[in-house]
């Protein structure tokens, strides 16, 4: 098979994966939101109330779409789709499955195996401050502005912290190819004990409340904080082009619990030796992927459903003054240890 | 026919000019701040579109703190400030915004995220409850009056009721005194229960505005069961209350107490130890006793200060000093020590309302008085006299005699005070209420000013202002 119909297919699969899983989080967070609450939550549409987000996708796609008069017209449009693209090419380089053998070639269960997957989507993920930004500037409006003036200081302060607590991962395995990263974190340390990522546990924490800030969620949805600049950089949006916002933040919530599970957790390993028969076998490792995942997002879920938000000076004196000196001294000892390993100690 | 007469033909011109600048002058001395519109061209004027109420000039800013004979410390009026206002910017919070608790409008001028000035502006919710209450008689009073602070309604009407009947010079029966005491404890728990919740969802905490309201629900439950609704019962009337407490008040007060006693074990657990939680509150938004006293704020907001002044202690009602209870009091005056203060008083009420329960004697829940109290619907057939009375009493009204009177309570937000002049007949002549709210949104520019856009929403909660008691 030409490699570029192998990549149509992948690309258009990851696309609809991607979207149909953003459907059902959105309506799993506010099924556990609501279950934390003493709610019921949705159950209207569908069964269980499955269908919302699809229903609320529908509104907001018939709703008009109201532009601000003092709205930056180019911007104000174009702020949305900046928002969206990063979200959607981040999962790119995400593995979701070990390798599949289909008549006698092998495939990737990723749509592309970059060598620097992890720039990668570092980049991607600057971009996404960009989105925000221009979405608050372009709106002609207070609060917006406020929300926007919040995200870049926010976004690119956590953006170094999430940078340095992924160096030891990849002092460790190598190589900054995410596939590379995940066949590193094969196999036992001891007899059982899975040989995840997770035992880089500073790298691990820091990177989850990075991931936390990154995604402008709860306690750091200072972004976007309701009670306080009503809804931040997207108060002025609305129908369409909201919906374009809500669909990138919570499609970074799942790049980001599928970065977590694949860098930290393991990726697609499981800890049990396999045990399906060999033909459905290599849905063992999807499972294994989904469930870690899954896992993370409903990590995400009971945060915002547990912690108050941050005030702003507080979350740039945390970021700057624990998260990067604790990464960084971290990185040090890693290093340090790394030499030992490769080079002996100096002293021997 | 159009002819514009120029009044100041007549006058030289220097002379006009010189009276219209001391007009001015003068105006702006008696009027100080609160004169909005003024003719003068001000700085923000040019470069805003704020709409009709501007911001003041800075220069005279120092009135907005110094008012008529009261000297404030001004912790918020930058003295050495140089009118550069290429980096600030008016922002308004309100009256349409998620947590200014109804229709309070924040004016607040802003450097990047710091506030600079803030001008709290009321009045969106004005309905002239005052007013309507000189066309209303004393039984229809209660029905106005209990939607002036619609989150502690019993105490609206309590302080309604408590002053038509010292204007009449009646007792009420003990029982209708511990129902009294009963209602209002249990509606200053529903309101802190409130307060905790929409306290939480400012500052982030989602969950707690739902456990607030759950707890709160259990509350509204025995009131509806008692009074027929949840809120606005039009229940405390003049000469004792509406109706005797269900059949198995007993076990649902019980059940209530066990049920809110341990929601607020909860938020404690959820919030005492929580980092953020703490970083949020401690330090924001204080107000020194000093300041108390001199923005006249009153209930939790004053004894988180440190200021041991409690309605029930210092001019008990209905008998509210037989029971034991303690006053709570914070120290630092800060948003958490009026979390703190809130939660402990929940408690205390809980534990009236458990003494109430335990000695709630028997009897008439209303006054015998047949002046004020309608005769029963069995007497009015047999007795001539109670059909005159009861064609009286709701023709007519109760007929108060003439006198001033003011009787305040101790609501979930301070002293609810209810001034009334009656000239005789059966309508009060005039009405006048001390609202806690309006003192504690006065005071709000002292505790924001200088935080951070964040801290204000949490002061802002912290103060728990009902913009139908701060308006009326």
């Amino acid at each position: 098979m030409s490699i570029f119909i192998e990549a149509t297919i992948k690309v258009i699969a990851a696309f609809v994966f991607l979207l149909l899983t953003t459907l059902i989080i959105i309506w799993a967070e506010r099924k556990w939101v609501s279950d934390l609450q003493n709610r019921i939550g949705p159950d209207r549409a569908g069964p269980f109330g499955i269908l919302q987000s699809l229903a609320d996708g529908a509104k907001a796609f018939f709703k008009e779409s109201i532009r601000p008069a003092r709205a930056d017209f180019v911007i104000y449009m174009a702020a949305p789709i900046a928002a969206v693209l990063p979200a959607l090419l981040i999962f790119l380089v995400i593995p979701i499955g070990a390798p599949v053998e289909i008549g006698g070639t092998e495939y990737t269960l990723q749509v592309m195996d970059l060598n620097i997957g992890l720039l990668y989507v570092l980049a991607l993920s600057s971009i996404a401050v960009y989105a925000i930004t221009l979405a608050g500037w372009s709106s002609g409006s207070k609060y917006p502005l406020l929300g926007a003036v919040r995200a870049s200081a926010q976004m690119i302060s956590y953006e170094a912290a999430m940078g340095l607590a992924l160096v030891p991962v990849v002092l460790f395995a190598g190589t900054t190819s995410i596939a590379g990263i995940v066949d590193g974190q094969q196999g036992t340390f001891g007899a059982f004990l899975p040989a995840w990522n997770i035992v880089l546990l500073p790298s691990f924490v820091i990177f989850l409340i990075a991931g936390f800030a990154e995604t402008n969620r709860a306690p750091f949805d200072l972004v976007e904080a309701e009670s306080e600049i009503v809804g931040g950089y997207h108060t002025e949006y609305s129908g369409l082009t909201f919906a374009m916002f809500f669909l990138a933040e919570y499609i970074n919530v799942f790049n980001i619990s599928a970065l977590t599970a694949t860098l930290f957790l393991g990726g697609w390993a499981g800890p049990v030796p396999d045990f399906l028969p060999t033909a459905i076998q290599w849905l063992v490792p999807i499972f294994w992927f989904l469930l870690k995942t899954w896992a993370v997002v409903f990590l995400f879920v009971w945060v915002r459903a547990t912690l108050p938000r941050m005030r702003y000076d507080q979350l740039m004196a945390f970021g700057w003054k624990r998260l990067i000196p604790v990464s960084l001294a971290w990185i040090i000892l890693c290093a340090v240890a790394i030499g030992f390993r490769e080079f002996g100690a100096p002293w021997s | 026919m159009s002819d514009t007469t120029d009044l100041t033909a007549d006058v030289p011109a220097e002379e006009v000019e010189e009276a219209s600048v001391s007009v001015a002058e003068e105006r702006r001395a008696a009027h100080d701040v609160w004169v909005s519109g003024t003719e003068e061209r001000m700085p923000f004027a040019t470069g805003t579109d704020e709409g009709a109420q501007e911001m003041l000039p800075s220069d005279i800013d120092p009135a907005l703190a110094i008012q008529e004979g009261i000297e404030v410390d001004d912790d918020y009026v930058d003295e050495d400030d140089d009118h550069d206002f290429g980096d600030r910017q008016i922002i308004n919070m309100g009256p349409q915004h998620p947590s200014t608790h109804g229709v309070l409008r924040l004016q607040m001028e802003l450097e990047g995220e710091t506030v600079v000035r803030v001008k709290p502006i009321i009045g969106y919710l004005h309905t002239g409850m005052e007013k309507t209450a000189e066309t209303l008689n004393y039984a229809q009073g209660a029905t106005n009056v209990t939607r002036m602070d619609y989150l502690s309604p019993f105490h609206n009407e309590l302080a309604y009721s408590l002053t038509v009947e010292q204007l009449l010079g009646i007792d009420v029966p003990p029982r209708a005194n511990a129902i009294r005491v009963l209602m209002t404890e249990l509606n200053r728990v529903s309101s802190h229960l409130l307060w905790a919740a929409t306290q939480g969802m400012d500052i982030g905490a989602l969950s707690m505005m739902i456990y607030g309201w759950r707890e709160r629900e259990t509350c509204l439950d025995f009131f509806e069961k008692t009074t027929g609704l949840r809120m606005n019962h039009n229940y405390i009337r003049v000469g004792g209350v509406a109706a005797d407490l269900p059949d198995g008040w007993r076990d649902d007060v019980a059940s209530l107490i066990t049920t809110v006693s341990r929601g607020v074990d909860e938020y404690e657990q959820l919030l005492n130890e929580n980092p953020i939680f703490l970083d949020r509150t401690m330090g924001v938004g204080v107000i020194t006793p000093k300041e108390v006293e001199q923005f006249g704020i009153t209930g939790p907001m004053a004894r988180a200060s440190g200021v041991n002044w409690d309605l029930r202690k210092e001019m008990p009602y209905c008998g509210i000093d037989q029971y034991e209870f303690d006053v709570p009091l914070g120290k630092y005056g800060d948003v958490h020590d009026r979390y703190e203060v809130r939660i402990a008083e929940i408690r205390e009420s809980l534990k009236i309302v458990e003494q109430v329960m335990d000695s709630m004697p028997s009897g008439d829940y209303r006054t015998e008085d047949r002046k004020v109290t309608p005769p029963p619907r069995k007497r009015i057939d047999e007795s001539m006299e109670a059909l005159i009375h009861h064609f009286k009493l709701f023709t007519e009204g109760i007929a108060v005699p003439p006198g001033t009177a003011y009787q305040a309570v101790e609501g979930p937000r301070g002293e609810i005070g209810c001034m009334m002049i009656s000239k005789g007949g059966s309508r009060p002549w005039r009405m006048h209420w001390r609202a806690p709210s309006f003192a504690a949104v006065q005071a709000l520019p002292v505790m924001m000013t200088d935080s951070l856009v964040a801290d204000v929403v949490a002061s802002l909660a912290s103060a728990d202002p009902v913009l139908g008691d701060v308006d009326r």
